[in-house]
């Protein structure tokens, strides 16, 4: 039974964790480069490295946080331009090994001992050199944050009754928010859409005051970043709720059914693609801004394998779904932490040792990555058929 | 019809399984040794209030043990460190600064000379900061000329630029005949060199017997995935988008099934340290000598079985346009099937050759050399077999000289990149593409 919670606390912690709030915001870029405008774009985390060096760098030189962010944005920006501009007139492949390739070559510059004193080279810049700014605009105090009269250690570590309630109504939050998307008119009107945020906010301040203490002071100020984060992650889903259901939006989906039709409107399908090529890249940048904030800056840590991550997370919520990458993004990370803990505990150390339980996880990723595209392209929330698009 | 249509299914859905079942199960089945990690010297890890500085003494020769060296704060206070057996050493401060390490010549062996005996290191807290000397025996010439540098690194790029065409060949191939971007073809390059390990260095075969072995088993395992994975998928219709994340999803399984078998170290396919040769300015080792040799004879091999056999012909035909070679009877499916055992058997022979000549593979030592690959791919043209054979000698080439040419060693893949994205401004198709498939 302790073997249980142990595997299901990891996996709460893990989905809950501001990285994966980062990583989800990467994929709700890749969901409007792959998704919605059938870009294959497989260096989002590139997008997210840049941004992460354009903050972080000048954070630690002393620039205002800010310029941090703009510089971010702006690498991002330029990057997008320089991959898209001789491959968006072409098929998507090119597009495809440009990116690749271009993520790699960002890594090893990155890397490169050349500019130790400004990337600090393989071994990153510590969180510590960039970290503070942020930090001091926390208005949460040190870890024990009471909201209205909910002392957050009284609920997490109180009676077993309030958090067993408090666990019934996340759950059934969870499904009423699920119900709702699956019949599809989530957001038909004003109300709907408010009820739908009311619904995801309960659902995540539940989730926060019912968290096991002992996790809070994970990183510096947890909660804080956490806060952020995944207040950035509805921001994000927003904008791109409002962004595809614009005429701009459809444009996308009319460049990924059918290029030529759009060419034939008149339309200019490439500066399109551009747009969409950058605003998708800002989202990386932003990811990966929050995804080095409670950490460090480690280019290793954001190679291939990162951008792999996000197409299994989107692929597994749905692209082309406003919701897809962000309820993908948490069930793959949660799926991955409980999959490694599961072996960490149940398969016996002479056939898996504690390293190789990693690895196995990602094997897994890997499968699944390939048997969702197999049998269920659309993942769990979207539309078979606004997946059948081809290069 | 609906019929038809279900047992098809299944069969992509049992064909799918038994694939995935093999890929879950190789890590358990992979029980290779995972060999003791090397011995670590005194280690110094850096943290929040702690510096370090390290670095390792080393002549061409080989590691100086017992070397003594000092290292001086601003203040002037002195510590002592001493190199370990491995020429390593390592210190840990615990304030930033300006530090002056320096070496005492008298504990160094009476043939060996150093460059410049004191270095200056900013130790900053959080990290390790590098020391190194240039330390050489007396008999070396460091004086090599700028000519001699030039034909050393061009010998150097046309042996990468061949162990890439071997590869790269069967990439294009692949993309020829079924549109297919595949982005697992890396790993096979890996798989090559660690069966290589596997069969060499382990089971102790010798080289030609284990490389043979392992050409047939990667041959093998490209029939077998195109029996289970790639036709089913085609029969079924599967978009190319999605199979190419279906290669995506493949080549991350199959790297971390190489770590899971053999861990992150780097593993050496011969124990013994290959011999060398040189002829004029250019050194060389005999492994690499023999692997160009090897390579050209099978790269003519393949040029010729596709411009002189009638399989060859037809491979040609299905890259041209595969409805119309279908049509006029050409057995597409079994021309694919083809294309894919041979190109993984290509693939194979490449990484096996890397590893030889590169001296040793890791677990993701394809991924590194995938970007070349599809750098040549581009550059020669997508879908032309002697396009890809082109495009690897010039990405070879460009990738071994650009550091001589003044590009610092660490960009040299960057460049690479930088000619793939000025080609395709102004050729998209490639050098020897048509650019009908471009559009």
């Amino acid at each position: 039974m302790d073997t249980i919670q142990f595997i299901l606390n990891g996996m709460m912690r893990e989905a809950l964790s501001p990285q994966t709030a980062a990583v989800a915001i990467a994929v709700i870029g890749l969901n409007i480069h792959f998704g919605f405008t059938g870009l294959i774009n497989i260096g989002q985390s590139a997008f997210m490295l840049l941004g992460a060096y354009g903050f972080a760098i000048s954070v630690w030189h002393g620039l205002p946080m800010v310029v941090g962010l703009a510089l971010g944005f702006g690498a991002a920006f330029v990057f997008a331009l320089i991959l898209g501009a001789p491959t968006l007139k072409l098929r998507g492949d090119y597009l495809a090994i440009v990116t690749i390739s271009a993520a790699e070559i960002i890594r090893y510059v990155g890397r490169s001992a050349l500019l130790t004193d400004f990337t600090g080279s393989a071994q990153g810049i510590p969180g510590s050199q960039y970290r503070d700014p942020f930090t001091s605009l926390s208005f949460f105090g040190g870890g024990q944050f009471t909201l209205l009269p909910f002392n957050y250690t009284d609920v997490a570590d109180g009676a077993a009754w309030v958090r067993i309630i408090g666990w019934v109504l996340v759950v059934a939050c969870a499904v009423v928010l699920i119900q709702r998307l699956r019949r599809g008119h989530a957001f038909a009107g004003l109300g709907q859409a408010a009820l739908m945020g009311a619904l995801i906010i309960v659902g995540i301040f539940l989730l926060f005051f019912l968290f096991p203490v002992p996790n809070q002071r994970t990183g510096v100020n947890g909660w804080w970043v956490r806060f952020i984060a995944w207040g950035l992650v509805l921001l994000c889903t927003l904008v791109v709720y409002l962004l595809v259901r614009s005429p701009w939006g459809r444009l996308l989906r009319g460049i990924r059914e059918d290029e030529d039709a759009i060419r034939s409107l008149g339309k200019n399908v490439f500066s399109i693609k551009m747009q969409a090529l950058i605003i998708g890249g800002l989202f990386g940048a932003l990811g990966g801004i929050v995804y080095v904030l409670p950490a460090s800056v480690q280019p290793d840590s954001m190679g291939r394998s990162l951008t792999f991550f996000c197409y299994t997370a989107l692929l597994l919520g749905g692209a082309a779904t406003i919701f897809g990458p962000l309820l993908g993004s948490i069930l793959f990370f949660a799926a991955r932490i409980g999959i490694k803990y599961t072996a960490a505990a149940y398969v016996p150390d002479s056939i898996m040792n504690n390293q190789q339980t990693e690895q196995f996880s990602y094997i897994v990723v890997g499968v699944a990555l390939m048997l969702i595209v197999i049998f269920r392209p659309q993942g769990i929330l979207g539309n078979k058929r606004e997946l059948r698009f081809n290069v | 019809m609906k019929s038809q249509h279900v047992v098809r299914e299944r069969r992509v859905a049992r064909g799918a399984a038994g694939l995935i079942a093999a890929l879950l199960l190789a890590p358990l089945l992979a029980l290779m040794s995972s060999g003791a990690a090397q011995a670590v010297d005194t280690l110094c890890l850096p943290g929040p209030d702690a510096a370090c500085i390290a670095g390792t003494v080393r002549t061409e020769d080989g590691p100086l043990a017992d070397v003594k060296l000092t290292v001086t704060d601003e203040s002037g206070a002195e510590q002592e460190v001493t190199t370990s057996e491995t020429g390593k050493w390592n210190l840990q401060l615990d304030k930033e600064g300006p530090y002056v390490v320096k070496i005492d010549e008298a504990s160094l062996p009476d043939d060996v000379v150093v460059a410049e005996d004191q270095i200056t290191v900013q130790a900053a807290f959080g990290v390790t900061k590098p020391a190194l000397f240039d330390v050489r025996t007396e008999a070396y010439s460091a004086s090599t000329s700028k000519v001699d540098e030039l034909v050393q690194s061009t010998v150097n790029g046309i042996r990468l630029g061949l162990l890439l065409a071997l590869a790269s060949v069967g990439l294009s191939l692949i993309y020829g005949t079924t549109g297919l971007s595949n982005f697992a073809h890396a790993e096979q390059v890996t798989l090559g060199g660690l069966l290589g390990y596997f069969f060499v260095n382990q089971q102790g075969l010798s080289l030609w017997v284990g490389g043979i072995l392992v050409v047939i088993v990667c041959s093998f395992t490209g029939w077998f995935q195109d029996r289970v994975l790639w036709q089913p998928l085609r029969r079924r219709g599967l978009g190319l988008i999605q199979m190419m994340i279906v290669t995506i999803g493949l080549s991350l399984a199959l790297q971390y099934v190489f770590q899971y078998a053999v861990g992150a170290r780097t593993v050496r396919v011969e124990q013994a340290n290959p011999e060398v040769s040189t002829f004029g300015p250019v050194t060389i080792t005999n492994q690499s000598l023999v692997a160009m040799g090897i390579s050209i004879v099978v790269l003519a091999a393949v040029g010729y079985a596709l411009l002189r056999t009638r399989i060859g012909r037809a491979t040609r035909a299905v890259s041209d346009n595969p409805a119309l070679a279908s049509a006029s009877g050409i057995d597409t499916d079994r021309v694919i099937r083809l294309v894919w055992t041979v190109a993984m058997g290509l693939a194979g022979l490449s990484g096996l050759l890397y590893a030889l000549v590169t001296n040793g593979i890791k677990w993701d030592s394809g991924m590194q050399i995938l970007l070349l690959l599809f750098a040549a791919v581009t550059l020669g043209g997508l879908g032309t077999a002697f396009g890809a054979l082109l495009g690897s000698l010039i990405i070879g080439l460009v990738v071994e000289l650009s550091p001589v040419l003044g590009m610092p060693g660490d960009f040299k893949y960057a460049t690479a990149m930088l000619i793939l994205i000025l080609l395709l401004l102004v050729r998209p198709q490639g050098l020897l593409g048509k650019p009908q498939r471009v559009g």
